[in-house]
This record gives structure tokens, sequence and C-alpha cells, in this order.
């Protein structure tokens, strides 16, 4: 996660694996299922920094 | 055979509709044709954390995916003539490439000042990599760098090079920087945190001369004040790619025109229904908003009108029976952008500068803030320094 500058453009394209806490740090859920795939790619597209993979 | 889908420009968005095609089911042939030698990186970091460090293609570049593998890659290379009544496009090699569809995504190129002595050497400007790599070499410890524009480029530029040790002035043609965009509360903040970390502003000011014989030197003002220069940076504003689709009818007044579909639309309203129009040139019609087309340099309309053609491309050329449903879809992407200026991090949604009221509505203007754009009764746009969870929350807003 060194690269996330917690810009949050991922929150709105997959709001059930990224949110912001309280903090406003970027949290994520690690595991999803596949049915999310669509909307975590959409999040790669948006994400400012580049800063997140799907690794099978 | 059949024609490839012919992409010009291999900028983020030239590449998002590429990808995007792939994902909707296009297995057909795609070229993409793009004038810098590069392929497609990201652009943001280049007036931010990569312009004061060093500057690579590998630090910038966007990952391949393996569903563009085969994309047949033009780079350095120029469209210069579109033909759309016999759907080809001759590059500046003299090739001519067929389409079954185009998609012209040429972007923006940044204005320069226009000046009588102009010929200098030293002038900068910043919107491809070549420009940051050459514009990093000349940002050293000590010497002055004078940048023209106070909006975000400029500001974003302007804390970079103060950053490196340089002394910066910023000369902006309003009462402050980023007034357009941030309203004048926001705006005049922004200023004084600029100030505070050592920027000077020179506001309601404009270049009208350059000094120095080989190399800048300085710059004259209206007010008829020189201010030294070792570097002039140019953030000014940028003009449309658009030469090379001349003499096609197209509605090309500030943009490219095209419907909810992204398909360009000619100067009589008809459309062409295999010619699309994607990111920062596109003026379309956003119903978040209002019926008045508009082009939007925000971060993630080139992403947006790019999976909005390729939908319809895909559509199209697959001959699917969902086509004319695809059309008919609402687009309605909601702008975003951010700016990290020092520890700043400005995040926006909405077209803010449609705002004619702007509201302070959590945090203090001398910490972290939100502020609220309307247009009337309207909201239009929300922006804050830091609080992202609060600016995050107000999308569901614009749905």
């Amino acid at each position: 996660m060194t690269k996330c500058q917690h810009y949050g453009q991922c929150v709105f394209e997959a709001p059930d694996i990224f949110r912001l806490n309280a903090d406003d740090k970027l949290e994520y859920t690690a595991e999803a299922d596949d049915s999310e795939r669509a909307n975590i790619e959409a999040a790669i597209d948006v994400c400012p920094m580049q800063a997140i993979r799907i690794v099978q | 055979m059949t024609h490839p889908v012919v992409i010009v420009g291999a900028s983020m968005g030239g590449l998002r509709t590429a990808e995007s095609l792939r994902r909707f089911g296009y297995l057909g042939p795609i070229t993409l044709i793009g004038e810098e030698i590069h392929k497609p990186y990201n652009r943001p970091p280049l007036s931010k954390e990569v312009l004061a460090k060093e500057v690579t293609h590998e630090a910038v570049a966007f990952e391949e995916r393996s569903s563009t593998q085969d994309v047949n890659w033009v780079l350095g290379t120029r469209a210069v003539v579109l033909d759309v009544e016999n759907n080809a496009v001759t590059d500046s090699e003299g090739h001519i490439h067929p389409y079954s569809a185009l998609v012209i995504a040429t972007g923006l190129r940044s204005r320069r000042i226009i000046v009588p002595n102009g010929d200098l050497a030293n002038r900068f400007a910043l919107r491809t990599l070549d420009d940051a790599i050459a514009l990093r070499e000349q940002l050293i410890e000590g010497k002055n760098v004078v940048i023209v524009g106070g909006g975000f480029i400029g500001c974003e530029v302007a804390a970079t090079a103060v950053k490196l040790g340089c002394n910066v002035t910023v000369i902006h043609n309003a009462a402050h920087p980023m007034l357009r965009q941030l309203g004048i509360e926001l705006a005049k903040q922004m200023q004084l945190r600029h100030e505070a970390m050592g920027v000077r502003f020179l506001l309601k000011r404009s270049v009208v001369d350059l000094v120095g014989r080989t190399h800048i030197e300085g710059v004259l003002l209206d007010d008829e004040t020189t201010v030294d220069a070792d570097v002039l940076i140019e953030a000014v504003g940028s003009h449309p790619n658009v030469e090379w689709i001349s003499n096609n009818n197209i509605d090309r007044n500030d943009g490219v025109l095209v419907d909810s579909a992204m398909r360009v639309t000619r100067k009589d309203g008809t459309v062409i229904s295999n010619v699309f129009a994607i990111g920062d040139l596109a003026r379309f019609a956003n119903p978040i908003f209002d019926f008045e087309p508009r082009k939007v340099e925000h971060w993630n309309i080139p992403t947006e009108t790019a999976k909005r053609a390729a939908a319809v491309i895909a559509a199209m050329l697959n001959q699917t029976d969902v086509y004319p449903a695809i059309l008919d879809e609402v687009f309605k992407p909601i702008p975003s952008f951010w700016s990290d200026q020092y520890e700043n991090h400005l995040l926006a949604f909405g077209l803010c500068v449609l705002a004619d009221k702007v509201t302070l509505v959590a945090g203090e203007i001398s910490g972290d803030c939100v502020f609220e754009y309307h247009r009337g009764d309207q909201l239009v746009g929300v922006c804050g320094i830091g609080m992202r969870s609060v600016v995050q929350s107000y999308r569901a807003k614009f749905i």
C-alpha cells in the first residue's frame, strides 16, 4: 500500500472493497468475490497512483 | 477483411478505449496512433511527486494488460487527415488507416504565450513526459522560476519548485490563484498557504514581453515592471488538437461536439455513427448539471468517456441486439479531480466552476475544510482540503 495516497477514487467504483476510515486513510478488503471483478477493474482504471492490482 | 477500430491519441483515454473494447467483447483488430514515442502514461504525477524526483517513463507508465497485447501501436506518428466519407485516417508518414470505427482521443496541447521577444531558451510548458523531463533539469536550488498562470497546474508546479529550493513567482491574471475553479474564499486561503511556503504572487498581471538574448532573463509585465527569470513555465491553459479533423464539417468549436454516445456531431446537427470523440476534447452535455455541452478537463473524464464510446462501438460492430438500448443509455459521469500542493490535499466532485455561491460546510478555513458549490438552488460541486471521507460522501448526491 505504499503507493496509495488515499485519494479515495476507488471507493466510489468498488464501495464494498475500498473505504476511507475516520482518519481519511484508505482501507480495503484483500479477498474479493469474482462478482466484484468489474468494480475492482473500474477502481484500477481510476486510481490516480495506479496502486491497485488484482492478484489471483 | 474487417477494418480495425482506429484510436487516434495514445494517452489514458486512448488506452482505456482499447481495454474497454476488449472488456465489452470486441475481438477484432485495434490500431492506436500516438504522436509521442511513449506508450500511455499517467500525467498527474508530472507536476507533483515525479517532478520532485526523477522523471522517467517507467515511473509513470500504465501497466499493460493482457487484453490489449495484440493492439497495433503506431507511435511517434501523428494523424494528419481524416476522411469521414471514405472512413480513413492518413498519418504523418503517409500511411492510410481505414477504419470500421474511429475514436478521436487527441486531447489538448499547452497554450503558449505569444510575445515579440519569444525565441528564447528555458521556456517550458508542462503536459507531456518530455516536457517534465526537460523542466526537471532546470528546477535547481536558487534559480528564479517564473510561472505564468495560477491555475491548478501552475500552483502544483509552484509547490514542487519551492520544495526543490527555487525562488518562485507566479503571475496570474485574476485576483487570486485558482479563483475561477475554487471560488474566492478557498482561492484566497490557498494563496496564503502558498505564500507561507515562500511563493510570491503577482496578481491581476499579464506578460507583455520576455527579456533576454538567447536565454530567458526576465519577464516584462503590463505594469511595466520586470521580474527576473532563469526559467519560465507557461501554464496558461490549452488548445484542443482538432486541426487534423478539419474539412469534415464536424462541429469542433471549443473541442469536438458529441452526443451522449460520444458520437461526433456535424455542424448541421447530424451524427456520424462510426466516429467518436473522448477525453479532454469531447464536448458533451451532462444531465447531472444541465444540457449545455462542455469539455471537462477532470481526472476521470477520459476514462468515463472511453468506456462509454467502447460500449457503443463493441455493440455496433458485434451487431448485438442491445445496440439500440446501449445508444439510449443516459451518460452522466460525475466529474472528479484532486490536487496536491504541499500537504494540502484538495479533492472535488462535480463542476465547481458553474457555481454562483460557495459555502463552507465543514471544518475551518484555516485547517481542513469542505465547501459546497451551488448554482442557484442546485448543488453543482463539492471541494475540500483534507476531510476526504466527507467530500466522498457527497458523490451519492450527484447520482
